[in-house]
């Protein structure tokens, strides 16, 4: 009984994170809630993006959940401007993962009318890495790039840009006192994803954002309202799906 | 720390697997971790170490294959590792496109006993 046996087993151990992932999207999507994963590095202007969004949607019901290593001052804020935010905290890890947001969403309310949207807002951890490899259930990953961070960031952060589904150039306003090389940038960008839309925005001016809400809420719009049915459906909202 | 919960991952998955072959003990751990899976740290034997104790893969061995990621080249279909600060195709100068390869994150094989 003491001989050593190998065994196959070919399982990734992210499994069982994307399978509830996957749960979460569908059930949130079968509900009319558009969930929007958005990442950048600390700074980059996530909370301004969100509320500037927010401000814009002409139809869609706006929620956030604010990832946060341990404080909850962006979650204060957001609740002070009269907007439904939650906190998670994840204290010391550098990512949101997808049981953290069934539990949460668990917990939270999202009273639609009869064929209403939702947007569910998911600002994740400040960082370009982890986030990237983690699906947390969302619909649309939206990716929050500056001017002031340098044209290189897509071949140094690689990941991020190839999962995007949507790219924001943030803080277009610092343009004049910058060298930001646009097309250095954006052949990086195209190298690694032909069809995210990339928007120039700023979190100052308020500049592209309304084009930004709009295109969202074409998503939302698009998400295929039905009864909750248990298990897992089928897949048309899942892009960028490596496995 | 990130390690923890995919820690806690692999020791469930190796756990079963070992159990359900009747055996007593995962004495090692084959891993295949692709480097944009940039969870995986070098601290990871040690939570290893420590989520491990009193389960079946106490004392196993963690044995991790990296595999760094490569581009497809649209134009001559090479698949190459990018030099730094480009996607270029080392052969012809186009931009490579990005492939699964360096996305692998999952247990090859377990040794039992
Ligand atoms: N000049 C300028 N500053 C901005 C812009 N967007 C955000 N900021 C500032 O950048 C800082 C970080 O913004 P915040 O939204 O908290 O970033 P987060 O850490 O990514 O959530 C704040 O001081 C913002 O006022 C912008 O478009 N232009
Ligand atoms: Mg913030
Ligand atoms: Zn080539």
């Amino acid at each position: 009984m003491h001989d050593i046996r190998k065994l196959n087993v070919m399982e990734n151990v992210m499994d069982e994170n994307d399978h509830i992932a996957e749960h979460v999207r569908e059930h949130m999507g079968a509900h009319g809630v558009l969930i929007v994963n958005e990442m950048g590095a600390p700074g980059v202007g996530k909370t301004t993006t969100l509320k500037n969004i927010i401000e814009r949607l002409q139809i869609a019901k706006p929620f956030v959940i604010e990832g946060d290593i341990e404080s909850d001052l962006d979650t204060k804020d957001l609740n002070s401007l009269g907007i439904a935010a939650y906190q998670i905290n994840t204290f010391g890890a550098c990512h949101l993962d997808a049981p953290m947001i069934d539990h949460k969403i668990d917990e939270m309310d999202f009273d639609l009318e009869d064929k209403e949207r939702g947007i569910l807002f998911i600002e994740n951890i400040g960082n370009l890495v982890c986030p990237a490899e983690f699906t947390i259930g969302e619909h649309v990953l939206m990716l929050i790039a500056t001017v002031t961070e340098g044209s290189d960031k897509p071949y140094k952060y690689p990941l991020a840009f190839e999962k995007a589904d949507i790219i924001l150039i943030n803080k277009v306003d610092l343009i004049p006192y910058l060298d930001f090389d646009e097309e250095f940038f954006m052949k990086g960008v195209r190298a690694l994803n032909k069809t995210a839309p990339v928007f120039k925005v700023s979190g100052k001016t308020g500049e592209g954002y309304a084009e930004v809400a709009a295109w969202l809420e074409g998503r939302a719009a698009a998400l295929d309202i039905h009864e909750h049915h248990h298990g897992h459906g089928d897949d048309e909202h899942h892009h960028h799906h490596h496995e | 720390m990130h390690e923890y919960p995919i820690t806690e991952q692999i020791i469930k998955i190796c756990s079963q697997h070992c159990a359900e072959a009747k055996a007593d003990k995962v004495v090692s751990v084959s891993l295949v971790v692709g480097d944009y899976s940039g969870c995986v740290g070098e601290s990871i034997q040690m939570y290893f170490d420590i989520i491990s104790e009193g389960t079946p893969c106490e004392s196993a061995k963690l044995k991790i294959k990296r595999v760094k990621p490569k581009l497809k080249c649209p134009a001559c279909g090479e698949f190459f590792e990018r030099a730094p600060m480009s996607f270029a195709c080392p052969k012809c100068g186009v931009d490579g496109e990005p492939t699964e390869i360096g996305k692998e994150f999952y247990i090859e094989e377990i040794e039992v006993e």
